[in-house]
């Protein structure tokens, strides 16, 4: 598995062969609770801007937007996720990747936050 | 201690020990779950919860003219209030606007213990003494909320798992009575109430007595029969589920009783009671709005103040939403124009600048 890397609104992207994974921290699940919803509002072939929101995720107490890490294009989103949210619980930064991207510039994973670095600005370093 | 500091209940250590993550409400350190809202919501519908409500106020009134007083200061019946019995009351604001829902209980004749909510507190206290100078007679108030530690024990084994501890007999206590006796060697009062719409008990705890000893007596008691420690988050879910009004979100000073669906609780026919003028007229002019209960039908969660539309237009708001723990689908509930509150009526919940669909449903939902 290729490292992952980490934002301050707690997202997270790593490069899995030509794609890099989105999705949200274990942090993040942790502090939302259960999520009981999540919103997608990209599908393969639409465009991620950084910064920009692309998803949303309730858990029962509240609501939270996804920010994109990285900009790229959408190659897949995560069915699996969006069927069963509850995995973002149990596997925020494994198996539960909410879309991949093909990455357009590869430098701005490269000036993201390593996991020490992130730990740190959660109070956990 | 500064006044705006955040408070510890008396169980604090306990809560913590027993995995609560917790925040500030209400200016406590409580917490908002345990295991998680979802596992604890089932458990108290299925086994039983224990929870730590020291928040909440205890007002305490006697005299000669405290029943009197009271008679006239809240919606509901008070002089027909016998001791040991305990009823649910609005206290209303002279146009009809509520200052806050509580419990009162005849704890003797011309002595009751009210129940109130955590957020009104010392509203309530400056209310309480502006109507007791306006009245003129026997009354001496005392606001004893920092004096109790409130427990509460919901879901259907409580009674199994209460009469372990305690030799008071549970089944004289039937619902909204109290009783005061010993429980895990402490003694206090107990009353058959709650917020979860299961049976269940809240153990008022004063300054002579240890309410850890209630706490740590109760979770032994209850180990087998899978009681857990319940948190904040789940005591809204599983009040939603039943319908119950939350002060703030329901409920408010803008709202009146009968529109709220809380009408039982107000006694239009006894004497004059603060409120009672402007109610009459709502009641003669018909109601304009209702509380209503809807369930989505995707999967969006409704939340407080997003907006309700039917029609192509805005009808109502919402004012309290959740995903239901044990319908597995978000429900809410809100007021609508009285044109659109029939059960069954289609209506759209603005989530996000999107529409989504909903219905008007029978509440309390299960």
């Amino acid at each position: 598995m290729g490292e992952t890397r980490y934002t301050d609104t707690h997202e997270w992207v790593r490069q899995e062969g030509e794609e890099q994974l989105v999705g949200i921290t274990d942090h993040a699940q942790h502090e939302l609770g259960e999520i009981v919803y999540l919103e997608v509002k990209v599908s393969a072939g639409d465009k991620l801007v950084k910064g920009k929101e692309f998803a949303v995720i309730e858990s029962v107490k509240a609501a939270s937007d996804v920010y994109a890490p990285i900009s790229g294009e959408v190659t897949r989103v995560n069915d699996a996720v969006v069927q069963n949210t509850g995995l973002i619980n149990q596997d925020a930064e494994g198996s539960a990747w909410i879309v991949a991207v093909k990455p357009t510039d590869i430098a701005e994973f490269n000036s993201m936050m390593d996991v020490a670095a992130y730990k740190k600005a959660i109070g956990e370093g | 201690m500064a006044s705006g500091e955040v408070k510890k209940t008396r169980l604090y250590s306990q809560l913590v020990k027993a995995g609560g993550d917790m925040i500030e409400f209400a200016g406590y350190l409580l917490p908002v779950r345990f295991t998680g809202i979802i596992p604890e919501h089932l458990a108290v519908r299925s086994s039983a919860g224990i929870f730590d409500l020291s928040h909440m106020g205890e007002f305490f009134f006697e005299g000669d003219d405290s029943a009197r007083f009271l008679h006239h200061l809240l919606a509901n019946d008070i002089l027909g209030l016998e001791k040991s019995h305990i009823c649910y009351t609005p206290m209303l604001y002279p146009d009809g606007g509520i200052v806050d829902d509580l419990l009162c209980y005849c704890l003797e004749k011309n002595k009751f213990m009210l129940i109130v909510n955590a957020s009104n507190i010392a509203k309530d206290e400056e209310w309480v003494r502006e109507q007791i100078k306006k009245f003129n007679g026997d009354v001496i108030f005392n606001n004893r909320s920092d004096e109790y530690t409130l427990i509460a024990i919901q879901g259907p084994r409580s009674q199994e798992i209460l009469s372990k501890i305690t030799d008071i007999d549970l089944t004289k206590i039937k619902y909204y009575m109290w009783d005061a006796g010993i429980v895990a060697g402490q003694e206090v009062l107990l009353s058959r109430t709650g917020y979860t719409g299961e049976d269940g008990f809240e153990i008022y705890v004063d300054l002579t007595s240890d309410p850890a000893k209630i706490w740590e007596g109760l979770w032994q008691a209850g180990k087998d029969y899978g009681l857990i420690p319940i948190g904040l988050g789940a005591r809204d879910t599983l009040r939603l589920e039943k319908k119950m009004c939350l002060y703030g979100n329901d409920i408010d000073q803008t709202t009146n009783p009968l529109e709220a669906g809380i009408g039982w609780t107000v006694k239009l026919d006894k004497d004059d009671f603060i409120g009672r003028g402007a109610l009459l007229k709502i009641k003669a002019d018909g109601l304009k709005r209702k509380l209503v209960g809807f369930k989505m039908l995707d999967k969006a969660i409704p939340r407080h103040d997003y907006l309700i539309f039917a029609d192509g237009k805005p009808v109502g708001k919402v004012t309290s939403g959740t995903f239901s723990p044990s319908l597995s689908i978000p429900v809410g509930l809100g007021y609508v124009e009285t044109a659109y509150s029939p059960i069954d009526t289609r209506l759209e919940i603005e989530i996000r600048e999107q529409l989504h669909p909903a219905v008007v449903a029978k509440a309390p939902f299960l």
